[in-house]
């Protein structure tokens, strides 16, 4: 049966049809569809881990113990899991172990725009590149294959394009692949340096002798064409390559590290002007290069954003159309209306703090008007960065705090207060609890109560965690109550200790109600005091100021900053 | 049916991966290949979205360049212009009526364009008012669909069989009628 597929469900269907048993995740796009598919397959335990160290380490465990798992996570996920990668490169595995990483070129919802396969080359694991839905379901179950017969991790890396389009898969069935047996090896994972010393050496081996196979890899295939022209690339670029030179001979790669270095000396042989086309770094250029192959790369492509069918026309060929586009106002993403969010960053903005953040919906906190956050670098850096203020200027916490939302509090911002309480710092942490994973589409997380299969399960207690760990004061406030969150934060603000407030009211987007909205009557002064809120169901219009019904979501947040009463509804 | 680039076009939240994946499992269907490129995560978040779909006998790249669309599905009028440049010669735009200021213009720091239809090749549906009179502003992108089927001459009753299979059962009648509203209109 052919079925219309996202790259990620290709991948998830890969894993199923492999016999896989066990799949970890921290969501993040644009990875997380994968293990939100997996979980619908009664065959495999699946689950939301705390962070992706956690989940790599889940997936390592349960390869050891001989069972087929997989690991899925975006790019900056997998900084998060380098500790246990680099080792597990030296452990190898039982059960085959894949880690599906997913890049964003372009970056589309991330922080940066880093290139895993330079992780990859550092951690010395293999990676396999896919090009559309097809692929991703044949390449994730190659790498379980190759993952046990050169007993390594085996990277699957996607990008944006491949992960988020939607292609045809033929679907198969699932192969079940029974736990291989286990036996206790200290030698082959017990990384002591005795031990990894002698490991490294089969590391450096295996990657050797893989490199050397993959001359004759068939997922490594040359296209034969014109000889005037000869392009090498992998994944959805090539995708791009076929649509703009489709006359051109290419040398496509299904696995980008190790490289197949004599297939690509043949291949760039044979052809007049042979080009590495690549997003982001030039990882292959460079090493082919090194291998002393003449090829060009960046020379004429870009190293930052994504490619196009059009891109690589204008970059190979010189061909550049003109096109002009209409010149209009920017629509940046922004805080829902009815984001629980909003409540706290109109305090924060209206009582002029400076605003250390994190990675999450929150982050749009940034976008005027309320455009109150002076930083955000990575998960869990909130409360770090805070500390760093305080330590900085003994003056800075009385007008700092760190927000971070109840997943990325969980996913690693737990260890930065536990430094803040334990190195006598002063901070004020606002954690903004919507009572699930918001920005990557609703999943559940550990104080939700609920597992991946919305299972019920043993809810952790955030107020309980910051008191265990020493937080003598930690209070919770419904952020839509604006009286009561500012009047918190100055009284919190003021003490010389550790304060957390936990902001708590679930996502506007969890209960898929239908709305009337409200109205803005004639009382309305025209003051603007609502337009603050940022809210993008508040219009400000040449007919006044009006509400969007389409959007409204009867938060009530607008009637509370009203001080005419001109706005008409019942809410909540 | 021939070779077709459509590029959907909203703001986040307003169904356009519903009508990517509508139009897509109608053009499955009918036995072509189809490709789907979406956008998830933070930009999903009232930003400017779009999203491809492309159909014919064999499709390689999953996205539509500039100049290359044959239609463009618009769910909002500025949203419609900010990507006109991406029609092919010949191509037109589907676009609804609607205007939702983006967060520049709720500020202040600009102001929305102003005579957007007449820089538009292409048909204007009030989409959000058809889909008050079905029963819920929500319902405008059926009402876009319903257009969307006509402009295309597809078979109405698969296109809507397609619709109706992807939306929560509760809301069947509304959408229904939606569609219905959005067919007549163009």
């Amino acid at each position: 049966m052919r079925k219309l597929m996202l790259g990620d469900f290709a991948v998830a269907r890969g894993a199923w049809e492999a016999g896989v048993k066990v799949a970890s995740a921290y969501p993040g796009t644009p990875s997380t569809e994968i293990t939100e598919e997996l979980a619908r397959y009664d065959e495999v335990y699946s689950e939301w881990s705390p962070n992706e160290k956690v989940a790599l380490e889940v997936g390592i465990g349960a390869s050891i113990r001989g069972a087929r798992a997989i690991v899925s996570m975006k790019h900056v996920g997998l900084n998060v899991a380098c500790d246990p990668l680099f080792t597990a490169s030296y452990t190898g595995v039982n059960g085959g172990l894949v880690i599906a990483v997913a890049d964003d070129p372009s970056v589309f919802s991330s922080q940066n725009e880093q290139d895993t396969r330079l992780t990859a080359v550092s951690a010395q694991v293999p990676v396999l590149e896919p090009s559309d839905s097809a692929e991703a379901k044949e390449f994730t179950k190659l790498a379980f294959e190759l993952s046990e017969k050169y007993d390594t991790p085996v990277i699957l890396r996607v990008t944006t394009r491949v992960a988020h389009s939607q292609s045809l898969v033929e679907l198969e069935e699932r192969q079940e692949t029974p736990n291989r047996a286990y036996e206790r090896n200290i030698a082959k994972y017990v990384m002591m340096p005795a031990n990894a010393r002698v490991k490294h050496v089969v590391v450096e081996e295996r990657m050797q002798k893989l490199s050397d196979d993959s001359n004759s890899f068939a997922i490594n295939r040359i296209e034969e064409g014109d000889k005037e022209l000869g392009i090498i690339c992998s994944g959805g670029v090539y995708q791009y390559v076929k649509e703009a030179l489709p006359n051109a001979s290419v040398l496509k790669l299904g696995m980008v590290h190790p490289l197949p270095f004599d297939l690509i000396a043949k291949f760039a042989k044979s052809v007049k002007r042979c080009i590495v086309a690549e997003e982001l770094a030039p990882h292959i250029e460079t090493q082919v290069k090194a291998h002393g192959i003449a090829v060009e790369g960046k020379n004429i492509f870009p190293r930052c954003g994504e490619f196009s069918a059009n891109l690589i026309r204008a970059c190979v060929l010189g061909e550049k159309k003109e096109i002009s586009a209409e010149s209009v106002p920017a629509r940046p993403p922004v805080l829902c209306a009815g984001c629980p969010h909003r409540g706290v960053f109109y305090v924060l903005s209206k009582l002029k703090l400076n605003v250390l953040g994190d990675i999450g919906c929150y982050t749009l906190g940034a976008v005027p008007p309320l455009g109150s956050m002076d930083a955000v670098v990575c998960m869990g850096a909130s409360v770090g960065m805070a500390i760093g203020f305080d330590k900085a200027d003994p003056e800075a916490h009385k007008h700092s705090v760190a927000v971070i939302g109840d997943s990325t509090f969980i996913h690693s911002g737990i260890t930065g207060l536990i430094d803040a309480v334990y190195n006598k710092s002063h901070i004020t942490v606002v954690i903004l609890d919507n009572r699930t994973t918001g920005m990557t589409g609703h999943q559940n997380h550990p104080a939700t109560g609920k597992t991946i299969k919305n299972e019920p399960t043993y809810e952790l207690d955030l107020e309980q965690v910051c008191r265990a760990v020493g937080v003598p004061n930690v209070r919770t406030i419904d952020p839509n109550d604006l009286s009561a969150m500012e009047a918190a934060l100055k009284e919190e603000l003021a003490k010389e200790e550790v304060s957390v407030i936990i902001a708590k009211r679930p996502c506007v987007l969890l209960t898929k109600k239908l709305y009337n909205g409200f109205r803005v009557n004639e009382k309305c002064k025209k003051c603007k005091a609502c337009l603050k809120l940022g809210c993008p169901a508040i219009v400000n219009g040449k007919d006044g100021i009006t509400i969007d019904v389409s959007l409204c979501t009867e938060c009530g947040l607008c009637q509370s900053v009203c001080k005419f009463g001109a706005i008409e509804g019942e809410g909540k | 049916m021939k070779n077709l680039n459509v590029l959907i076009v909203g703001v986040g939240g307003q169904g356009t991966l519903l009508a990517s994946r509508v139009l897509g499992k109608y053009a499955l269907d009918e036995g072509y290949d189809v490709k789907l490129s979406e956008v998830h995560g933070m930009a999903q978040r009232g930003g400017s979205v779009m999203t491809y779909v492309r159909i014919g006998e064999k499709i390689a790249s999953p996205i539509i360049d500039e100049g290359q669309a044959d239609l463009i599905l618009a769910f909002e009028k500025l949203e419609a212009l900010r990507y006109a440049h991406y029609l092919k010669e010949g191509g037109e735009v589907l676009y609804s009526t609607q205007e939702i200021m983006p967060m520049p213009v709720v500020t202040g720091a600009a102001q929305y364009p102003q005579g957007i239809e007449a820089k538009l090749r292409g048909t204007g549906v009030d989409a959000l008012g058809l889909a008050l009179q079905a029963g819920n502003a929500k319902a405008a992108n059926s009402v876009m669909l319903g257009a969307l089927c006509k402009k295309l001459g597809y078979e109405r009753e698969k296109f809507e069989a397609a619709l109706l299979a992807s939306i929560p059962q509760k809301t069947i009648e509304m959408n229904k009628k939606a569609f219905e509203l959005g067919y007549r209109a163009v």
